[in-house]
């Protein structure tokens, strides 16, 4: 199975630069793993004031209603995009992205 | 969340003809505020034009008082003849089910198979299973009423022969929970209990399947306890039968011939496409459905040696019934709107508002008058599809959707009101509490993302066409899948133009022999959207409001149907998609469903094929090679759900491809119909098929088809101030269609 290399942070960049595709192979090959992974798997986001702010919450089993995360609000989906990648990378490789 | 909720019946309304709205509040009593405005754009921020609603001036515009309103989602069956089922001192309850649930969590409770328990009267008899799932009888007057259990709890998706003898004279209940054989080996083997009981005969009461009732609030009966999965062939005796008795009466075909010991035994076979529950007995006492449970479902003897319930109804004799089920909510009308005479056919909607939450809109249609002067130009509102779509929650379950979406899901917090407020039902794209895909879809409740706000997605980007309409200053009428399904063409008479929204996806065949006829006069089409006319849908006649999709066979599912069931029970039409049934969508619109991808559209590149002099009034004063890299719909004119050209499924020969889309993201996957055998590089970064066709071809009535192939296409007309390469395109289509001069074939 594929594994993601932590020092590929280029790929981090790639995303960071331009989180709606294309992208290139290798990126993909890295989102494949971090959206499929059941780390932070189940993330969405929450428009919680139009065209302005977005809050991550996380979807619950059971038909139960999403949880939000307040403190993780942000004013662009590239912005929402970017955190979600960074937490996802860290759980799965063990190794925190150097700050932006 | 909204404070406020409702929904509108009739759907469409001509000027003089009158609407009732049924209105709710949440978490009590409130004031709220109503007004009619017409829907022109969508709320699309700085992006696009921004929200753009025209107030109508009625007499239910204001302040109102508000109370909460009911919702009790869950299916059962009623049989209203409580005199038949009261006082009974011997009987058997018998029936073979397929529990779905058991037990339910993460709260256990109890479900009902029959009988006429009573919460409220705390009486009656149940056959049920427990809170672990095992097979018990509940029989008595309150406190003292007997609960006896197999405490044998069944397995899901398994199909039992359930029984229980009862005799309150000698103080017995024998209960009996057989698996039936299947192609599944399994240790599990026949479980017989027997147990002494106290208890006096039950009084007289409805029995219900599937439910329990719970009592009767402002004259409104209530239930409880709901069944998940299906009951097959339920039977009341007089006595308590033997366990030879029971085998006979399990073995017989179909119901088997009811004897002088039966008080009922119903046929759930019969009349599949009613809400009737046919009894075979002499005695007659037959039931009706509640909340639209899937019918023409596979019984506990079906073999697969026949897959329409129609050629082999002994097979089809269950019922499935879900605790989220719903058909008609039954509010009581809190306003009513006659359509004012001299209101512009548009879409509407009744804006409500209550301090604490966002707005929310119930939309409705007003169509043109129905003997007066139409516009030349019809907009197709695709009611089947926004009702498909209707209270879609699957993108706030978990799921691996961001790995087709290619970004996270975004909702709002009006789409989260459908995961407080579960008994709203769900769309059919979610499924059931059970886990089977949801075929019923109902408008008689309230609808949270049929709005110009939120998703952009279906009435949000359709409303930009409108509003690119206006702009134009093109008079145009609005009518409705749902009208154009009951009135066929005659709806479209007198129309040079009709243009679908941006996803018409479901589709009836009546409503496809519309616009096949449309053509065929010589009217013009024009398909603005991607991923048109694929799912058959049918309108179940005896059960209004209600649509119909069973997703058989093939093509890009939210669910699978179940194996054999893939025949509409109102119709007894095949389901599935309308390119496996004959009738696929590039015949009537020159192009058909290729990919699908979320997270950015891209843009068309012409083609030589555009420089053909048929093709030349469409591309008059355009000179750009690229059209549509803009948009608020993922910033490019071809995106979301894609359709190709494919002479194969039957694009006409002579349709010129004008313009194809290039350059898609990785999230731009072939669909799996696409594919035989799954292979490699079917994404946008890879594959040629993964392309949005726009197309033009000429109709040998003398009318024409324009087709964009894109969802995302009608999302970039208002760019630059409506000044812009599709906007200019579109409007050089519209003129020319407009014009009464015949299209001539090649």
């Amino acid at each position: 199975m594929f594994t993601i290399d932590p020092r590929r942070t280029d790929l981090a960049q790639e995303f960071k630069r331009r989180p709606f595709g294309p992208h290139s192979p290798e990126l993909q090959a890295v989102l494949n793993v971090l959206r499929g992974s059941l780390h932070c798997q189940n993330l969405l986001l929450v428009c919680t004031r139009p065209h302005a702010e977005w809050t991550l919450a996380e979807k619950q089993p059971h038909g139960l209603p999403p949880r939000l995360f307040p403190h993780l609000t942000f004013d662009s989906l590239e912005a929402a995009e970017w955190h979600a990648f960074r937490i996802r990378w860290e759980a799965v490789t063990g190794q925190a992205l150097p700050d932006p | 969340m909204p404070r406020v909720l409702g929904y509108a019946d009739p759907l469409s309304a001509a000027p003089g003809e009158t609407i009732r709205f049924m209105i709710g509040t949440l978490d009590g009593p409130r004031r709220y505020r109503a007004e009619v405005v017409r829907l022109v754009c969508s709320d699309t921020g700085p992006a696009g034009p921004g929200l753009k609603t025209v107030p109508l001036s009625t007499p239910i515009e204001g302040d109102h008082e508000g109370t909460p309103q009911l919702i009790d989602a869950g299916s059962y069956a009623i049989v209203e003849h409580p005199e038949a089922f009261g006082g009974l001192t011997r009987f058997t309850l018998q029936a073979f089910i397929q529990p779905t649930r058991v037990p339910i969590r993460p709260e256990p409770r109890r479900q009902v198979i029959m009988g006429t328990w009573a919460e409220d009267r705390e009486t009656g008899f149940a056959l049920l299973l427990d809170e672990t799932g095992a097979l018990a009888l509940l029989v008595g007057s309150g406190p003292a009423a007997a609960l006896v259990s197999t405490r044998a709890p069944l397995t899901a998706r398994r199909w039992y022969n359930v029984a229980a003898s009862v005799d309150l004279a000698a103080g017995t209940v024998s209960l009996r929970q057989t698996p039936l054989a299947d192609h599944t080996p399994s240790l599990e083997r026949p479980v017989a209990v027997t147990a002494a009981v106290r208890a006096e005969a039950p009084p007289a009461g409805e029995l219900f399947l599937a439910a329990a009732r719970r009592g009767v609030e402002g004259g409104r009966l209530r239930t409880t306890w709901h069944f998940n999965g299906k009951i097959d062939r339920p039977r009341l005796s007089r006595r308590a039968l033997t366990p030879a008795e029971l085998e006979a009466a399990a073995t017989a075909r179909r119901t088997g011939a009811p004897d002088a010991d039966t008080i009922a035994v119903w046929d759930l076979a019969a009349d599949t496409g009613s809400v009737r529950v046919i009894d075979r007995s002499s005695n007659l006492l037959h039931g009706r459905t509640v909340n639209a449970p899937k019918r023409a479902v596979t019984g506990h003897n079906w073999d697969s040696s026949e897959m329409d319930w129609r050629r082999a109804p002994e097979q089809y004799g269950a019922i499935h019934f879900h605790d989220d089920d719903l058909h008609d909510a039954g509010w009581t009308p809190s306003l009513t709107l006659t359509v004012p005479d001299d209101a512009r056919s548009g879409v509407y909607a009744l804006r409500l508002e209550a301090a604490g939450g966002p707005e929310f809109w119930v939309v409705f249609y007003v169509r043109p008058p129905r003997r007066g002067p139409r516009a030349r130009v019809a907009f197709l509102a695709s009611t089947a599809t926004y009702l498909a779509y209707s209270n879609y929650r699957a993108r706030m379950r978990p799921s691996p959707a961001e790995l087709y979406i290619g970004a996270l899901p975004i909702v709002d917090p009006t789409d989260l009101l459908l995961m407080y407020q579960p008994e709203l039902g769900g769309s059919t794209y979610d499924t059931h509490s059970d886990g089977s895909g949801v075929c019923h879809v109902s408008r008689l409740r309230p609808i949270v993302n049929t709005r110009p706000t939120g998703w952009l997605w279906n009435l949000f980007l359709d409303l930009g066409l409108l509003d690119w309409l206006e702009a134009e200053g093109q008079p145009y009428d609005v009518v409705t899948d749902d009208d154009l399904h009951v009135e066929g063409a005659a709806l479209l008479e007198g129309y040079a133009v009709v243009l679908t929204g941006c996803h018409p996806e479901y589709y009836s065949r009546e409503m496809l022999d519309a616009l096949e006829a449309h053509l065929g006069g010589g009217g013009r089409l024009m398909y603005m959207g991607g991923n048109g006319f694929y799912w058959r849908v049918s309108y179940p006649a005896a059960q209004p409001g209600l649509l119909e999709v069973r997703r058989a066979e093939d093509g890009t599912r939210a669910w699978v149907e179940a194996v054999g069931e893939y025949y509409h029970s109102s119709t007894g039409e095949y389901g599935g998609m309308w390119r496996r049934q004959g009738r696929a969508p590039n015949a009537l619109a020159g192009i058909g469903f290729v990919a699908q991808g979320f997270d950015r559209s891209s843009y068309y590149r012409r083609t030589a094929a555009s420089r053909d002099p048929r093709a030349r009034f469409i591309f008059e004063g355009i000179e750009d090679e690229i059209l549509g890299d803009f948009g608020i719909a993922g910033s490019g004119a071809a995106g979301l759900e894609v359709d190709a050209f494919n002479a194969s499924l039957g694009s006409p020969a002579h349709t010129l491809v004008v313009a194809s889309s290039e350059d898609h993201s990785n999230a731009f996957q072939l669909v799996n119909e696409e594919m035989n055998v799954s292979f490699a590089g079917s994404d946008g970064r890879f594959s040629a098929a993964v392309r949005a066709d726009l197309v033009f071809f000429e109709h040998p009535g003398g009318g024409a088809v324009f087709s964009t192939g894109s969802i995302a296409y009608v999302g970039s007309l208002a760019h630059k101030g409506y000044d812009n390469n599709i906007a200019r395109l579109t409007r050089n289509v519209l003129r020319r269609f407009l014009d009464p001069a015949p299209f001539a074939m090649p």
